[in-house]
């Protein structure tokens, strides 16, 4: 090695440089705590906006994007107010939150943990934001979930549907409105059973990530209940594009039903290759062949077309909903944007309305209060009827819808029917459920 | 001064200057100021530039000194978050655990992915690296995923064992990463007018490890073993013939480039404990060997100027919307304003990758020699003369690869 020559006035004045240098922050230490995380100072609070802008799910992402700008317009007092004036809880006024004009910054989650939790960071640690939302994967959800939860803000989950974001991952700081598989599982097996009997044999495509895992177990404990038999199961890669190696194998596995448990772009793609082999002309075991899509969207039916005619799926929400709050809220996106919101879009919404309304009606943004005023809230007109938020999941409580492509579309936008409104009380699932068992929610965390 | 001559003590004591004041330097526009969406002195950020400086210090000895192209450091960089954040599961939460777990655990897989890989070398080596980083990240993100949690990402939970510590606090919450009870997300704000500084602890534990590496990689590269590794980039037929062998020195520098790539690692989750499969994708593989050509290869600042250059790019042009844009340019007139907008859009936001590869390729094509050779050349014009420049020329040859 070179030679060293270390003299003892080097090594210490080294040394007192360096001990000086990392001396230094708490030198200047000057001490500015509010009592919480980011609390608002002057005349506006931001908001950030997590959403996948790139990506397998970034049409969601664009619409979440859409209607959390169509929120922040109508809680500052623009636009004509959208469910402002049909949400049962009337603390909200059109003048910000709490008198503060709402702001908001934007960020691309990539449908990436590492990319949403560095950005989800940078919108706390720079932009000052007091509350973070979105996202279009529980993977995501989860991630930004527990970072929120560490960092002291609250975090609003937009799409997301894996049992865990409210199940064994769950946080004090975080809430879903969305539902899950559970819900899904329990809306959807009568209508299975109604329409293709209680002797089939199920074939599983599903998504390699905590909502297809949570997805498809949850497809397998009712449809295996009906009496039906899962052939296989069968982890794809998210964003995997080409499905085809996936789905040859399907025909020739005996099933007669194949339930995709894809969303967004993959289910797109899946969909579609499923049709173009001819899944559904099939015959097997002297049945129809069919192919169910648990949990579907109106911007998933638009990208899959004419395939998605007569499958049957689950959904958060539809606009072609009656209920004055829906028809409110899709006759303001719709003056807005020029076509209805998804139910990407209608979750952000609601969210963040429940974020401004929980933080008024507690009088205070300190995510303490907020968690307070959140658990155990009861509301009614925000499109899915009267909504319950439990306290000890933090899980949000309300009609499931259960959606058929429709065979004869009336436009590009009129493309699901909805078969059966499945009542609260059918879904709702006990505290103790064994599927959302692991974890505990912690207590609230206001940060510094 | 510690074993360096004065124009490397000099750099040294830049870098540490650099380092220390960096929550000043990034911070130069005031809070409010409509410039401060260009600021980067925010704690996440700067940890980022230090986490990926050490990462392209590391990568630069194996690359910069002996010309191997690994085109998979990435998977030391998802193998050192791994371990660490297996460490706050198992045993507690004191990221020296962590961070000694990441550097032995990616030496491990340093050592059998550099003796299987640098058998070969120039394409097929780079295939060979990338091959293994590609493997890791398919058994991260899907085959292993009872240890690595998938595409999830592995974090802490409420019933990790944690020997050395509580599983949960008292009050319900999840413990946070720490040195000895300085938690690493402890910030103290300086307020001073109208700026804001943040002072972050964790900033300073790898603003530590970053000074200490980067000095490790001053000592290897004026090193007899540095000056073996650049002769194995220059000419290794020639070496071979003259009756040595080479492999036990490339492989040495493969584990070190490796152990500083598991040390980022570590350091990433001991900030924040998560690890992502993605972590592992050949593109964060790409990501450094960006960085070190566009710092400067075998520089020895060259590639922290380049992981800065590359983070600052990721971190804040991406987040300029056409909100933004709007609102710069409102002074002009409404049509020409959305011109403007329309014709900068696809640069900005999610387009940012787009900005990156021109500036990318302009510094390839012009500056060949990265960051650092324009750094000279702007030095150069302010201080030539014919006498000097032959003494650069000199110096040049001094220190070839530099």
């Amino acid at each position: 090695m070179s030679k060293t020559n270390f003299t003892r006035r080097g090594v210490l004045k080294t040394g007192a440089l360096t001990a000086g240098g990392l001396a230094m922050p708490t030198i200047l230490t000057a001490a500015s705590h509010a009592g919480f995380t980011n609390a608002p100072s002057g005349g506006t609070v931001t908001l950030g906006f997590n959403v996948p802008q790139t990506g397998a799910y970034a049409d969601e992402g664009a619409d979440e994007l859409r209607a959390y700008e169509l929120a922040v317009e109508h809680l500052n007092g623009g636009g004509d107010g959208g469910m402002l004036s049909t949400f049962s809880s009337k603390a909200i006024d059109g003048t910000g939150i709490l008198g503060k004009k709402v702001e908001y910054v934007t960020g691309d989650t990539q449908t990436n943990s590492d990319a949403a939790r560095a950005s989800a960071r940078s919108m706390i640690e720079k932009d000052g934001a007091i509350m973070i939302t979105g996202g279009s994967s529980s993977g995501v959800a989860i991630a930004v979930q527990g970072l929120c939860q560490d960092a002291g803000v609250i975090f609003m989950a937009g799409l997301t549907h894996s049992n865990d974001t409210t199940g064994k991952d769950k946080r004090a700081n975080g809430f879903r409105h969305f539902f899950n598989t559970e819900m899904s599982g329990r809306a959807l097996a009568p209508i299975l059973e109604a329409n293709y009997g209680s002797d089939r044999k199920a074939y599983h495509l599903t998504a390699d990530y905590t909502w297809g895992w949570s997805q498809e177990n949850s497809m397998k404990t009712y449809t295996e209940a009906l009496g039906w038999e899962t052939v296989n199961t069968v982890l794809t890669p998210v964003g995997a594009g080409d499905f085809s190696s996936y789905i040859t194998p399907v025909a020739q596995s005996g099933a007669d039903v194949l339930i995709l448990n894809h969303y967004g772009g993959d289910m797109v793609n899946s969909l579609t290759q499923a049709v173009q082999f001819g899944l559904r002309d099939m015959q097997a075991n002297g049945k129809d062949f069919t192919i169910v899509v648990p949990l579907f969207s109106r911007l998933m039916a638009r990208g899959a077309g004419e395939n998605i005619k007569g499958i049957f799926g689950s959904t958060n929400w539809h606009w072609s909903l009656q209920d004055d709050a829906s028809k409110a809220f899709v006759k303001s996106f719709g003056t807005k944007y020029g076509f209805p919101p998804s139910q990407a879009a209608h979750t952000c919404y609601v969210q963040t309305l429940l974020y401004a309304d929980a933080v008024t009606r507690a009088g205070s943004f300190n995510p303490c209060a907020v968690v307070e005023a959140l658990e155990g809230f009861e509301f009614d007109g925000l499109g899915n009827g009267p909504t319950l938020y439990r306290a000890e999941d933090h899980q949000c409580f309300k009609d499931v819808l259960v959606v058929k492509g429709k065979d004869n579309p009336t436009s590009e936008f009129d493309l699901l029917e909805i078969v059966e409104i499945t009542p609260r009380d059918t879904v709702t699932y006990p505290v103790d459920h064994p599927d959302f068992q692991g974890g505990s929610l912690g207590s609230c965390n206001a940060g510094a | 001064m510690l074993g360096l001559d004065k124009k490397d003590a000099l750099l040294f004591l830049i870098v540490v200057a650099m380092v220390v004041l960096a929550p000043f330097i990034l911070n130069p526009f005031p809070t409010d100021s409509s410039l401060a969406q260009f600021n980067a002195g925010y704690p996440d950020l700067m940890q980022r530039f230090l986490i990926f400086g050490i990462f392209a210090v590391g990568f630069n000895i194996l690359f910069g000194l002996t010309g191997y192209l690994s085109f998979g450091h990435a998977a030391f960089l998802g193998v050192g978050s791994y371990a660490g954040v297996w460490m706050f599961k198992l045993l507690g939460m004191n990221v020296l655990l962590a961070i000694v777990s990441s550097v032995l655990m990616s030496a491990v897989f340093a050592v059998v992915i550099g003796y299987i890989s640098l058998r070969r070398s120039g394409i097929y080596f780079s295939i060979l690296t990338l091959a293994f980083a590609q493997m890791s990240y398919a058994l991260a993100y899907s085959v292993l995923s009872g240890i690595t949690n998938g595409e999830t990402g592995l974090q802490l939970s409420h019933n990790d064992p944690r020997v050395l510590g509580a599983s949960v606090n008292a009050d319900g919450s999840l413990p946070v990463p720490n040195l000895f009870g300085l938690e690493m997300r402890a910030t103290e704000t300086l307020n001073i007018g109208p700026w804001a500084f943040d002072f972050n602890a964790g900033y300073y534990v790898c603003a530590v490890f970053m000074i200490a590496g980067f000095y490790l990689a001053i000592r290897i590269f004026r090193s007899p073993f540095g000056m073996m590794l650049r002769a194995v980039k220059s000419n290794q037929q020639r070496m071979h013939y003259t009756g040595l062998n080479t492999r036990p020195y490339t492989l040495a520098a493969f584990v070190i480039s490796g152990m500083y790539a598991g040390l980022a690692g570590g350091l990433m989750v001991s900030m924040d404990p998560l690890a992502g499969a993605e972590r592992m994708l050949w593109t964060r593989s790409g990501e450094v060997v960006l960085m070190t050509i566009l710092g400067g290869a075998g520089t020895l600042i060259g590639p922290v100027l380049g992981a800065g250059f590359i983070k600052y790019f990721e971190n804040i042009f991406s987040k300029i919307n056409d909100n933004v844009l709007h609102g710069w340019f409102a002074f002009m007139p409404d049509g020409l304003e959305n011109a403007v907008v329309w014709i900068l859009h696809p640069f900005i936001g999610k387009g940012w990758h787009l900005t990156l590869g021109i500036l990318f390729m302009l510094v390839v094509i012009f500056l060949p020699g990265g960051l650092v050779e324009g750094g000279q050349r702007i030095m150069g014009l302010f201080r030539r003369s014919p006498k000097d420049g032959a003494k650069q020329d000199t110096e040049a040859s001094k220190h070839p690869a530099e």
